[in-house]
């Protein structure tokens, strides 16, 4: 692989039950590409943490995975409220979710935490009223 | 133990993918949290929650999970199974309680795996 891949995803707006589509089809890709299976597992993860948080928080957004030959990093940004707090919604167990979303079992306040702690580097840019992007990078 | 093992310790039924029934599993999750679930990496689990929507089967898929089962005789609606049906994910109900069904597995063998 000499050239880098892009692959881009429009995350619909407030469809729970289609959020992970994406990290489906990124799953199945990568998997054609032969990547380990060690690496998919934890970007796929990572990105499917986002996608419930785009549907959750922010009525969507854009995800843009850029594979090169030694990483794989997922853009995801939104234009959704942006996070007051963002050491605050780090932490394990903080969640603003509403009550809908944890009887769907999400809202754990495991959603930030779960992508930090499976990329091997994740920022987060965020403005209030304007969005956020969290970048994630996992190498392989 | 296989999935046919946990079939016929929980008395479950099938309800999709029963060409799969002889696949390992090593360890077990009970949860209807898929927060927690994705939080524990475990090889070659099974899944055992009372949760019953398409996000169930998102999240076994994105952890590689083995089957799912269904507690308290829940079934899930078609498109939920359909989506297990195109990820080859077996999934099976059983008319156990969460910590029933837990117990059982647990007491013949599966654990918990190790925390990652």
């Amino acid at each position: 692989m000499n050239e880098a891949i892009k692959l881009e995803y429009t995350i619909s707006d407030d469809d729970f039950t289609r959020a992970g589509e994406a990290s489906g089809d990124l799953k199945d890709k990568l998997k054609k590409m032969g990547v380990d299976p060690a690496v998919i597992r934890k970007v796929v993860i990572a990105m499917y943490e986002g996608e419930i948080n785009m549907v959750i928080h922010a009525n969507g957004g854009k995800i843009t995975v850029t594979i090169t030959t030694d990483e794989i990093i997922m853009e995801l940004a939104d234009k959704g409220p942006g996070i007051p707090d963002v050491k605050l919604a780090m932490q394990e167990g903080f969640s603003t979710a509403p009550d809908n979303i944890r009887s769907l079992g999400f809202g754990a306040g495991m959603g930030l935490p779960n992508m930090k702690k499976y990329s091997d580097e994740m920022t987060v840019e965020t403005q209030q009223g304007v969005g956020t992007t969290v970048t994630m990078k996992v190498k392989l | 133990m296989t999935v046919n093992d946990i079939k016929e310790l929980l008395d479950a039924k099938v309800l999709c993918c029963e060409e799969f029934l002889s696949n390992e599993v090593h360890t077990a999750c009970g949860s209807d949290m898929m927060s927690d679930v994705l939080a524990f990496v475990k090889d070659q689990s099974v899944l055992i929650t009372g949760l019953c929507n398409p996000q169930v089967i998102r999240t076994a898929e994105m952890m590689d999970i083995t089957c799912i089962v269904f507690v308290r005789g829940k079934v899930p609606d078609e498109m939920t199974l359909q989506l297990a049906k195109e990820r080859n994910m077996p999934v099976l109900s059983t008319a156990r309680k969460m910590f029933e069904a837990c117990g059982i597995l647990y007491t013949n063998g599966l654990s918990g795996g190790k925390e990652n």
